[in-house]
This record gives C-alpha cells, structure tokens and sequence, in this order.
C-alpha cells in the first residue's frame, strides 16, 4: 500500500471518533473500584471508633493527603496524555499532597504529644499499611494503565509512575479509615513507602504498555 | 494536487533557501497555521480538509524521516514506512490533540517519537531533535520515492472482509458507498470493518 493510498483509508474513516483519555479513564477505574473496596472489606474494613476518630484533625488530614495525591496524579496523567505535553508547569500539583504531609507533622509538632517522636512514627501498622496499600492499588493501577494506553504519553515510564501514584493515592484512602495510626511522620513514612512501591511498578509496566 | 500542496516545487530546488530568515519563519508558520485551520474542520467531520490535512504534512514527515535515517547511517530507503507508521499513530490519537492548540507541536512530538522508535528498532540511537520537522523547509521537501512494505506485509495477515474492505478504499480508491455495495455490506459494517482493519495494522507495527 503506497501512502497515497494509506491517506486515502484514513480520510475514509474520519467519522470514526475515539472517547475522550478522561472519559476512558474514568470508566476503568469505575470498573477496577469494586475489586478494590471486596479486598478492603474482606481484609481490613473500617475501624470500630471511626466515630470519634473523625473528631481528630489529624485523622481527617490523611484523606486530605491521599485524595489530593489521588487527584494531582489523575490532573497530571491527564496532562501528559497528551503527546506534546510535559512535567513542566504542571508536576508542582504532584507537591501539594507533599505540602499537606509537611503542614500536617509541623502542626503535630507544635502540639503536646503523649507518644514520643518515634512511636508515633513506627506505629503500630506498618505492615498492614505496606502490604496494603500496594495490594488495593494493584486493580486500579491495571485500570490507570488501561485507561492512559488510550492517550499518546511521550515518556511512557513518567506516565505509567503517575498511574501509580493514582492508584495508590486511592487506594491509601480506603486504607485510611481502617488504620489507628494518625500521625502525619506515620503517614509521611509508611505511606510513602506503599505508594512508592506502587509507583515504580506502574513505571515499570508502563514503559512496556504505553508506548504508542 | 490542491492548493496546500505549495511545498513540492517541481525544480525540485528550493527557492526559499535563498530568501532572508523572516520570509521562511513567515511561510512556515503561514503552513502551520493553515494545518491548525485543516485539522479543526477534520475533527468537525470534515473528511475532504482531513484528506488535505494528510497530503500536506506527508513531505514533511518524509524529509525528516530521510533526515533522521540519514544521520542513522541507514538507508533512506526505509523512510516510507516510517512515514505510514507516523500517520496510522496521528490517525489513531488524533482525539488527544486539543483543538484550542495549534497543530504542529502535536504533530511533531508523535512523529519524534515514531521516528526515535524507528531508529532504535534497527539499533541505533539517535537524537531527534523537533527541529528536524519544524524547520523542514517548505520546497525542501519530495515526493515518495521509496516504497513501503510493513503495512503490506501486515495487511495480509487481516480478516479476508477487512482486508478487502482496505484494499477496495486503498487501492481502488472506491468510497464507503461503493464498497457497500461491492460487498453487499450495510455502509456502517463497512466503517466498522475499515476501522477495525486500520486499528490492527496499528497495534501490529507497534508490536513488530
């Protein structure tokens, strides 16, 4: 087939319009969510004093810092989604996540604790949170994936980390309201080190999936 | 041949190399703006300023192509199927171009990333610069001259219904409307074949 003739078909299916990378995005981890939420509630469920929990700022400041991760990996992803788009002037939304975590243990700080400094920080569910925050994400990190391989990403290993910092910002949400450990130098360690983790295999599988 | 296809002189020389800078970055951008213009009405379902749209970026492509195997130490007669490769990919993205940007840069980011995939899959690294395709002259450019053969090679290797109904809008250049016909198909199983053939070839050479 010559190129003439190549243009030629693809002209001939102009009409055929693709849904937009968000659109498609959005319904994958539509699809993804359930599986995520039957390991939560099998596994680990909410925790019996959410009630009074909720009563604690600092409770409340972890989903504030997962759904802000979950949200400036889904604006950024979109971004570069686009095959002219780059991390700059955008990658400063992945720091406001970041900047709530370090509000967050500046505020703890200034407060009168009952627990020193490394006790809060070691906690009593690092395990837990290691194992899964990493577990949850994993059905929504194949959904991010599924969803970004619709858009042109040029550097397919920075696209598919984002797609893990998304899943594991969701998935740290759900994980939130099970775990008792409310420090900030908690979340900042061990959460980190989950969504890290989920991050390095979404760049890892991305490199092969989205390259387009 | 339309009006756009301004670039292929038929000297062959390029008269715009001898004019001062500021003329050629006017005609430049002139061709990029009125590839905007083209690519806006596409995506409106215009199919005739899709076809146009096509027809003008081609030589441009196919002298970077050239440009970037050259520099590869390859042979230059490969740049046809890079060419293809390049607009199946602008094909199959185009609903990641936003349509309040302009069209170039879009262009010139998915045709870098082809063509770097290219030159990497016969082993040798390169830098391609964006450059290469924004400042491809207007006159600089040629008409094909190499054959192509990845996307023949795939073809054959389709469903036998949409491979006709590729090689009856390809190669006899038949419309939808004839094709139909031709195979007493409904139009719409027709678009639904073409579409499904065009997207196959695509993940094919994504995947060779």
């Amino acid at each position: 087939m010559d190129t003439d003739q190549l243009i030629r078909t693809l002209a001939a299916d102009n009409a055929q319009r693709a849904q937009p990378v968000g659109f498609v995005l959005m319904l994958a981890l539509l699809a993804a969510a359930p599986i995520s939420l039957l390991i939560f509630f099998a596994e680990l469920g909410v925790r019996p004093d959410v009630m009074t929990a909720m009563r604690n700022p600092f409770f409340d400041l972890k989903f504030a810092v997962t759904l802000a991760l979950a949200a400036s990996a889904i604006a950024v992803s979109l971004h570069l989604s686009r095959p002219e788009a780059s991390l700059r002037g955008f990658g400063w939304w992945l720091l406001v996540p970041a900047g709530l975590l370090v509000a967050g243990i500046s505020g703890e700080m200034m407060m009168p604790q009952r627990a020193p400094m490394m006790t809060r920080l070691v906690g009593n569910n690092s395990r837990a949170c290691l194992i899964s925050i990493p577990l949850m994400s994993l059905p929504l990190l194949a959904a991010a994936l599924f969803g970004l391989r619709h858009g042109a990403p040029t550097r397919p290993a920075v696209a598919g980390a984002i797609a893990g910092l998304m899943a594991a910002g969701l998935a740290a949400t759900l994980y939130a309201s099970h775990c008792t450990d409310d420090s900030p130098l908690f979340v900042a360690t061990w959460y980190t080190i989950g969504t890290a983790l989920v991050a390095a295999i979404g760049a890892l599988i991305g490199s092969k999936v989205l390259r387009y | 041949m339309y009006v756009h296809d301004f670039v292929i002189y038929r000297s062959g020389r390029n008269e715009l190399k001898d004019r001062p800078n500021y003329v050629v970055g006017a005609r430049v951008r002139e061709r990029e703006d009125e590839w905007t213009g083209l690519m806006r009405s596409a995506i409106s379902g215009d199919s005739t300023a899709y076809h146009r749209l096509l027809k003008a970026i081609t030589p441009v492509l196919r002298a970077a192509a050239r440009r970037g195997l050259a520099r590869a130490g390859q042979p230059i007669d490969q740049s046809e199927d890079i060419v293809q490769d390049i607009l199946l990919a602008v094909h199959s993205k185009r609903h990641t171009w936003d349509v309040n940007a302009p069209f170039a840069p879009w262009l010139f980011a998915i045709a870098r990333n082809k063509l770097i995939d290219a030159l990497r899959r016969r082993g040798k690294r390169v830098f391609v610069n964006i450059d290469d395709f924004a400042e491809t002259l207007p006159g600089e450019t040629q008409e094909q001259t190499a054959s192509a053969s990845e996307i023949a090679a795939h073809l054959n290797t389709l469903p036998a219904r949409q491979r006709q109904v590729l090689q009856s809008i390809a190669v006899d250049s038949a419309s939808i409307k004839d094709t139909a016909a031709k195979f007493s198909m409904s139009e719409g199983a027709v678009r639904v074949a073409l579409h499904r053939g065009l997207a196959s070839l695509t993940a094919k050479l994504r995947e060779s």
